[in-house]
């Protein structure tokens, strides 16, 4: 095996935990994905509801994402202000 | 990739960067909107005039809505942080960097919040009620929720500081792509650049920002008042 300078391990490493951190988008899809559904199914069931509903449906979109950003967050601060070098 | 927003001038030994100078546009901007709707007012409004009164009941509204009538005081700062989140996240349409994709303008907005909601609470619920709050329903609870009640903040600038950012990085490389794409076909102005970035100008630039300053509203007045009223729920 060649050799790996310390740097160069821990750019690698950091790169593979940036990518890593993301898999928590995929709880956030499904969450999303769930509200979006009950809101179309509260429509169907009462049209003239959509304007409360539509309203409603957007706070739960950006509470949910919350929890994205802050993998988002590890991403960019592993990628780019990289605590470690 | 150069991520944080580039220094403009120094004052001795102070960094003035761009999200400072594009901090005062923001309200330079909002000022003459705001001097320019109250000049020579009349009954019946119309022009900027009728702007600015559509915009205060809007933020009236919401407050008397999610407060209650008695809290109508909260108003004009729930309107001032709608405005300057609002409009400075929409920076990106003139192609400046967005005021709020810098934690150093979010986080100081989130500790005001967090502060007048805790202030709120003890004069509301006199200092041993609002220990004997966080204590409730379980002794057990204490940490968890004095836990919770710091964190608020945390994620609060977190979430506007996040999105806006993402929504950043996401424009400048699709429009260096575009750039590339029209350099490979040989030419010098990047024409791919023209009409095609336009719905994500949109998402990012038009309505994520209304987006999260309205949530950034909504969370720090629906705390507020269950911070005040929750005495009205003890058993």
């Amino acid at each position: 095996m060649s050799q790996i300078t310390p740097e160069a391990f821990i750019m690698g490493m950091s790169a593979l935990g940036a990518g890593l951190a993301m898999i928590a988008m995929a709880g956030v899809g499904i969450g999303i994905g769930f509200n979006a559904g009950k809101t179309v199914e509260g429509t169907a069931r009462q049209p003239e509801a959509q304007g409360t509903l539509l309203k409603l449906m957007l706070v739960g979109v950006a509470l949910t994402e919350t929890a994205g950003i802050f993998a988002l967050i590890i991403s960019i601060i592993l990628l780019f202000a990289n605590p470690f070098m | 990739m150069e991520l944080g927003p580039r220094v403009i001038f120094m004052i001795g030994s102070v960094k003035i960067t761009e999200t400072v100078v594009f901090g005062w546009i923001v309200s330079i901007l909002i000022l003459i909107f705001v001097f320019l709707a109250t000049r020579r007012m009349e009954k019946v409004p119309k022009g900027f005039q009728s702007a600015g009164e559509l915009f205060v009941d809007v933020v009236y509204k919401l407050t008397s809505d999610t407060m209650g009538k008695e809290n109508l005081k909260f108003a004009p700062y729930m309107g001032t942080l709608l405005a300057f989140l609002g409009l400075g996240s929409m920076l990106g349409l003139l192609d400046l960097r967005p005021v709020t994709a810098d934690i150093n303008t979010t986080v100081p907005l989130a500790l005001v919040s967090f502060i007048m909601i805790h202030y709120n609470a003890v004069r509301a619920q006199t200092a041993k009620g609002y220990v004997k709050h966080l204590a409730s329903p379980y002794a057990f609870m204490f940490p968890m929720n004095i836990l919770s009640d710091v964190v608020f903040p945390i994620t609060l600038a977190m979430r506007i500081f996040g999105n806006i950012l993402a929504g950043v990085i996401i424009m400048t490389l699709f429009y260096g792509a575009l750039e590339s794409a029209s350099a490979a076909l040989g030419s010098v102005v990047p024409f791919f650049q023209f009409v095609i970035p336009l719905p994500l100008n949109f998402f990012f630039d038009m309505f994520e920002p209304v987006l999260q300053a309205y949530i950034f509203v909504m969370l720090t007045m629906v705390f507020t008042s269950n911070g005040m009223h929750v005495d009205e729920d003890e058993d």
